[in-house]
């Protein structure tokens, strides 16, 4: 009585699309010297605030303009992408790592343990994130590092509920009893068993994650709290773009485009994850 | 804890003082952004809900899911574009023009406005805050709609409603007079712990758009490191939140009747 | 027979997308005025479809491939959305099964009883109050006032269900369709709520159809029944032939399965499977003559 066609068999495009353009980052980011017409820092005065080249007024060789410094943009979009996966890869790992276990634990021993977990969640869940994690930088000093940490802190929560959920529903199923039977520990048994049915939620929140973490980091930096050199970043870019909006706008839509991009591409992916692991739920 | 928190270091006033007078502007640019997202996403909820099953639901499903992945930081950049440069119909800075002489005595510039009968005013006023309250709202829109919608879609198939077209209602009467209440009440949770994300996203985006309200005062006073602001800002944030979980209940007992007798 | 108020003419129904099989085969019913008539069959025999037919709320899954269904002679298929909804709001009315999930939870009875007095049938809010309260203490509610008052879940399931049936009275219709007012009560209570129905409907002289899956009921109040079977009549006539002398396997199956309480010690007997098999023969021969008859009019698909 089923469709002739097979659910799985269709292309799934945000899997593909969100996937491809993660992919591009990837390669621009590992690649951005090779591939950056100009230095990223190089200044030049005499190039400032110039057209990208299908514009009149355009310089040769600045595909996409200047920014008030004479900077090349394309060259430091390129770049910017480096800060962007760092802290998109390294601070949703903490997150996931920190709120995974937590939520393993809370889902799977329940009892003290999880109400102590849950409330814990409950509490944190209940601050604005942006405020808090622009507080946790400020006290911790700008930089990268602190992005990273302060964005670990706050969205465990995410992790932690979803894997509670998740690991509360495994437990009752009868494979995790028969391995109580056979004697195995209960690390064991979390690691061994219920873990890798635990796998494709995490998987499907650490790609959302990653799009958080980069709007985080973009937030962060256009106030001027994240990495305090020069190096660029979308958000220090949209920042000034933002300030010479009327005369300049090239200078806020490139950076603005690449970061729309990529938080579309993670949660497009995340999505596309979903309905990989899940067919059954169309 | 006394009652006062203070001389703020970065400006030299007495904290209250400074908060209080920028309180009224987020508040109104918060509920402005309320009442756009409710408006927005009732409408859709109940269009979708009329027109299950067709085209109509599946586009207001799509539209929800995009406006749902897009954080109000970027929607507000977009309309900075959109409506500020590409199509300059509004201004993208402050609260209001400067040029404009501002006879106000209370900071709810935007009330007295009204008050007062100074549509100019209230029109410049508008005209700056349409776009950080669009940018905040189209998120919490999103989840208006999909909660309302699925509510109702579910309030719509019970027998109650059933019954009540086969005293002669049409659907659309069903919807608006006996499925529309049971709907909202189990909404009502999602969408006040939304609308404190909401007054949360309140501290980017009014930086974003220059707009001197609470929010970005905040940035400001961690930026200054000054503490006592910090202080009084975050506490006072607190109290709101607070304030909002406490009228939430309230409503959902005063909808539900069941709930009125303990 | 005087003309029937409600006749259901050739009716037949199925799901849009769905398998070969007709929810309805070309059911006729013809009730006539202040007629008590009884629908039986067990669940999933369509009894509800019919119900839903006459009100205009079947399921968007399900379609109406032929027939008629006319009240006081006027064809509700013929007639626009508006017309037909304020038809049927004007002359009928239903008891439903369930007390609970057919009152809103959130309105008070005052408004549920009066909204359609008011808004549909034109009576001012003082005279559609009257009128409701009046039909309050016809089913012997106590204290008519205080439960008008009230909402759903202050009452008692015995209470909903009277004021429902109340509700379905005070609208004056010609037609009631009760649809197994009793299933969802407590036995206790059953027996109370069906005099109570019998006992309105006499006063009121109101037609009834009677939809349930009980032949003792059948056998109480009603005037003529109806047996269906998947979706097809199987036997029609007056209550009096059908206990003396059923015409049908299937009739004679079910009333053989029916406890009786004068003789408490007789076993049930399940319908036999030969007379299942019987029936599904009967109900594909049908099926088969009727998709020849259709392919030979040049009607849409088999």
């Amino acid at each position: 009585m089923a469709e002739p066609r097979a659910i799985h068999r269709r292309l799934n495009v945000r899997l593909w699309l969100g996937g491809s353009w993660i992919g591009l980052l990837f390669f621009c980011a590992i690649f951005a010297g090779a591939l950056a017409p100009h230095d990223r820092l190089a200044q030049d005065l005499m190039l400032q605030t110039l057209p990208p080249a299908w514009i009149d007024g355009a310089e040769p060789g600045y595909y996409l303009g200047t920014d008030s410094l004479g900077r090349d943009i394309l060259a430091r979009i390129l770049y910017a992408t480096r800060p962007a996966l760092i802290v998109a890869i390294v601070a949703s790992s903490a997150a996931c790592a920190f709120g995974s276990l937590l939520g393993l634990m809370a889902g799977f021993f329940g009892g003290w343990t999880d109400r102590v977990i849950s409330r814990l969640v409950d509490i944190w869940m209940a601050f604005p994130p942006v405020l808090l994690s622009i507080l946790l930088v400020a006290v911790m000093g700008p930089g990268l590092s602190s992005v990273i940490i302060a964005i670990a802190v706050i969205d465990w929560t995410r992790f932690c509920r979803v894997v509670r959920a998740e690991a509360m529903q495994q437990r009752r199923m009868d494979y995790v009893d028969s391995a109580k039977a056979m004697g195995y520990g209960t690390g064991r048994i979390m690691a061994r068993e219920v873990l890798p049915n635990v796998l494709p939620a995490i998987l499907v929140l650490f790609s959302l994650e990653m799009g958080i973490a980069v709007i985080v980091e973009a937030i962060l930096s256009f106030v001027n709290l994240s990495i305090s050199t020069d190096d660029p970043t979308w958000g220090s870019m949209i920042a000034e773009g933002r300030s010479i909006v009327h005369q300049a706008w090239w200078v806020l839509v490139f950076p603005l485009l690449c970061l729309f991009l990529t938080v579309l591409a993670f949660s497009q992916f995340g999505e596309g994850l979903k309905e990989r692991f899940d067919p059954v739920m169309r | 804890m006394r009652g006062d928190f203070g001389t703020s270091i970065s400006l030299r006033e007495s904290v209250t003082e400074v908060v209080f007078g920028r309180l009224p502007a987020t508040l109104e640019l918060a509920f402005l952004a309320l009442a756009i997202a409710v408006a927005l996403g009732g409408a859709n909820a109940i269009l979708a809900a009329l027109w299950r099953g067709t085209a109509t639901e599946a586009g207001v499903d799509l539209f929800n899911g995009v406006t749902l992945s897009i954080p109000d930081f970027l929607w507000g950049l977009i309309f900075i574009l959109l409506f500020g440069v590409a199509i300059p119909i509004f201004d993208i800075s402050g609260r209001v023009s400067p040029t404009l002489e501002l006879p106000f005595v209370t900071p709810f510039f935007l009330i007295e406005s009204l008050v007062r009968l100074r549509g100019d005013l209230f029109l410049d006023l508008l005209g700056h805050m349409i776009m950080p309250a669009m940018a905040l709202a189209l998120p919490l829109a999103a989840v208006v709609s999909q909660i309302l919608k699925t509510s109702l879609k579910e309030a719509m198939h019970q027998d109650y409603a059933l019954i009540a077209r086969t005293k002669g209602f049409s659907e659309t009467y069903v919807l608006w007079r006996e499925a529309l209440r049971n709907a909202v009440t189990p909404s009502l949770t999602v969408i006040g712990v939304q609308f404190t994300f909401l007054l949360g996203g309140t501290v980017i985006v009014e930086r974003l758009f220059s707009y001197e309200g609470l929010g970005n005062l905040a940035i400001d006073a961690v930026i200054n490191r000054d503490l006592p602001l910090i202080q009084g800002i975050v506490l006072l944030f607190a109290v709101l939140f607070v304030g909002i979980n406490l009228t939430v209940d309230l409503c959902t007992v005063a909808l539900n009747p069941r709930l009125r007798h303990g | 027979m005087s003309a029937p108020f409600l006749e259901i003419d050739r009716l037949s129904v199925r799901l849009r997308r769905g398998g070969a099989g007709r929810l309805l085969r070309q059911v006729s019913i013809a009730v006539a005025p202040g007629e008590v008539h009884g629908l039986v069959g067990e669940s999933g025999a369509g009894k509800s479809m019919i119900g839903r037919a006459i009100f205009g709320i079947l399921p968007r899954a399900v379609e109406v491939i032929e027939g008629a269904v006319r009240l006081g002679g006027t064809d509700l298929f013929a007639l626009s959305d508006r017309r037909r909804r304020r038809l049927v709001g004007v002359t009928a009315s239903l008891i439903p099964q369930d007390p609970l999930t057919a009152l809103n939870p959130s309105k008070r009875i005052e408004v549920q009883m009066t909204d359609r007095l008011t808004k549909i049938l034109g009576l001012t809010g003082a005279a559609a109050r009257a009128r409701a309260l009046g039909l309050l203490e016809e089913v012997h509610i106590q204290d008519p006032a205080r439960v008008f008052r009230s909402y759903p879940h202050e009452l008692s399931g015995g209470m909903r269900q009277r004021v429902l049936i109340a509700s379905a009275f005070a609208a004056e219709p010609r037609l009631i369709v009760a649809d197994e007012p009793t299933t969802a009560l407590d036995v206790t209570v059953q027996k109370q709520i069906l005099k109570l129905i019998a006992e309105m409907q006499r006063r009121h002289g109101t037609a009834l159809l009677f939809v349930t899956h009980n032949l003792g009921v059948v056998a109480k109040i009603c005037q003529r029944v109806s047996v269906l079977y998947a979706g097809k009549i199987v036997e029609q006539t007056d209550v009096a032939t059908l206990f003396a002398a059923p015409a049908h396997a299937y009739t004679r199956a079910l009333m053989a399965a029916t406890p009786r309480y004068d003789r408490p010690d007789e076993s049930l007997a399940p319908v036999r499977p030969e007379v299942i098999e019987a029936l599904a023969r009967e109900i594909a021969a049908s099926d088969a003559d009727w998709r020849e008859a259709r392919l030979a009019r040049g009607e849409g698909r088999a």
